[in-house]
């Protein structure tokens, strides 16, 4: 008997469809499309809005943000509210886990109130993976962020923001330029990047501040900006992730600047009509000049609002995978049913 | 099986004679297809109507009642209607009304853009017989018994067959 070489994936259900989303590693192209085209539906075309929609009514989700976060938090309960679900949001920070709780029991404790769904926010890397173990089943598990690990649907938001401003993103050269080393948003976008097949990704960063083999991630890799960033299509801006940094990594932020800054002069070495990406929030004279960020090939503002219809589309998509599943079993057992009355009646 | 190959294109001339005369006292009014088969038959009466106004087309798959039993539509597509809903006339295209709940989830879908002033439903076909909703059409282009069934292809030519089951007798 042959082993099995990779584990299933966890957040794959027997269908092959998204129960859970923890992360875009193993996920292939055409879970990642029908995310990106379900968020162009909530998009009225005419005016950019997003619109309400009564998909997930009677469906219950919690927001759980053991780690500070506003854009990603607020822009969860949106979609949420425009999904027409009922949301509780759950400052944990100063509550149960402060008195001592362990994850388990608060998991224990939120599950016997019904959810059907949890997005977690946590500090330390794997916890979403941890949640998604232990719920029940029909309960579903989003990852808004764990530790240094991943933030899949940040990555998702930035490719939809990609799609919309250049139509597609295979073909294009982008460069993610800042702190590599730190951020769980740059390890979902290379992992997105990688998977919807963007012709080059670049990492440009002080080797203070890339991972030890930054080319095992299939990035080419450039401690020059000026290098880096000459042709690309997207520039993406990442901020230092002071809170997570062990030691001073750079000499200073006035240097860091210096040397790795987005200015206008030098977003001019990339192709005409490049755009500028920044996952937020973005820290003004330390990775990026605010003449750029608020400069007209900025798109920084959009990837919020988009980050809405993308959440919207993650939902919809995990639900309704759901659905077809149990559609699915139901029809698996009418139709051993019907065998065994066959057999019954021969 | 029986048969029967629909004149699409007299029925479709018939139904904008009936809804220009219905239209009467509704003035300037805008047109919404059903995506796919409602828009197909929309089209074609918005081009015999020579409504000035775009024609707007909603997919209504973020609207159905069955989402939490069959889950989305993969083909879903974005809603598009280019001009104020409020206080507008609005006919409503689809290209057969059975249980009614499709025409629910678009009057949900609308009504969600702004209140019109009415609503006049119009569809290809009906099978009134199989309604599960109140609902009825102002303008039917043929009416069909359950046990019709419908093969349809379109938009170009829009090709619709009915066949129903024909009763041997030995």
């Amino acid at each position: 008997m042959k082993a099995r070489l990779t584990a299933p994936n966890p957040q794959l259900n027997e269908l092959g469809k998204l129960k859970h989303l923890l992360t875009l590693e193993g996920l292939k192209q055409h879970h990642l499309t029908e995310i990106l085209d379900t968020a162009e539906s909530f998009i009225d075309p005419n005016t950019n809005k997003i619109k309400k929609v009564p998909l997930l009514r009677g469906k219950s989700i919690m927001n759980l943000f053991f780690e500070p976060s506003t854009r990603t938090r607020t822009t969860f309960e949106i979609a949420e509210k425009r999904l027409s679900a009922d949301i509780e949001s759950l400052d944990i920070q100063t509550s149960a886990a402060k008195k001592g709780e362990s994850l388990l029991d608060t998991l224990w404790n939120l599950q016997a109130m019904q959810a059907d769904m949890f997005v977690i926010r946590h500090a330390e890397s794997g916890a979403a993976h941890f949640f998604a173990q232990h719920v029940a089943p029909g309960v579903h598990v989003l990852n808004a962020g764990d530790g240094q690990h991943a933030h899949p649907t940040q990555a998702l938001l930035d490719m939809f923001t990609i799609r919309k401003k250049k139509g597609d993103i295979f073909d294009l050269k982008v460069a993610i330029v800042g702190d590599i080393l730190h951020s769980r948003v740059v390890r979902s976008q290379i992992q997105a990047l990688s998977i919807l097949e963007a012709r080059e990704i670049r990492v440009i960063g002080p080797k203070t501040l890339l991972p030890e083999h930054p080319e095992v991630l299939g990035v080419h890799v450039y401690h020059d900006i000026e290098e880096g960033l000459k042709d690309v299509d997207v520039v993406i801006m990442v901020r230092l992730q002071n809170e997570r940094m062990k030691s001073a990594l750079i000499p200073s932020e006035k240097e860091f600047f210096k040397r790795y800054g987005l200015t206008e002069k030098r977003l001019a070495l990339a192709k005409p009509g490049a755009i500028v990406m920044h996952p937020g929030p973005i820290n003004r004279g330390v990775e990026i000049d605010s003449a750029v960020a608020d400069g007209p090939q900025s798109v920084i503002l959009e990837q919020v609002t988009y980050g809405i219809a993308v959440r919207m589309a993650v939902m919809s998509v995990i639900m309704s995978n759901a659905a077809q599943l149990t559609q699915y079993q139901a029809e698996q057992e009418q139709a051993a049913l019907s065998e065994v009355e066959m057999e019954n009646a021969q | 099986m029986q048969e029967l190959d629909i004149d699409v294109t007299a029925l479709l001339d018939q139904m904008s004679r009936d809804l220009i005369q219905k239209m009467v006292d509704r003035p300037n009014p805008k047109m919404i297809g059903i995506r796919t088969g409602g828009e197909w038959i929309a089209r074609e009466l918005h081009k015999r109507m020579q409504l000035p106004e775009e024609l707007g087309v909603i997919d209504i798959a973020f609207y159905r009642d069955d989402f939490s039993r069959i889950g989305l539509n993969p083909e879903i597509k974005p809603s598009d209607i280019p001009w104020e809903v409020e206080d507008q006339h609005l006919i409503l295209v689809d290209d057969l009304l059975y249980t009614g709940r499709t025409i629910r989830s678009a009057l949900n879908e609308i009504f969600d853009y702004g209140r019109p002033a009415s609503v006049t439903l119009v569809v290809l076909l009906d099978r009134k017989a199989c309604r599960e909703l109140p609902l009825q059409a102002d303008v039917v282009g043929m009416q069909l018994a359950c046990s019709q069934k419908i093969k349809a292809t379109g938009p170009d030519p829009i090709k619709i067959i009915i066949s129903e089951p024909v009763e041997v007798t030995v």
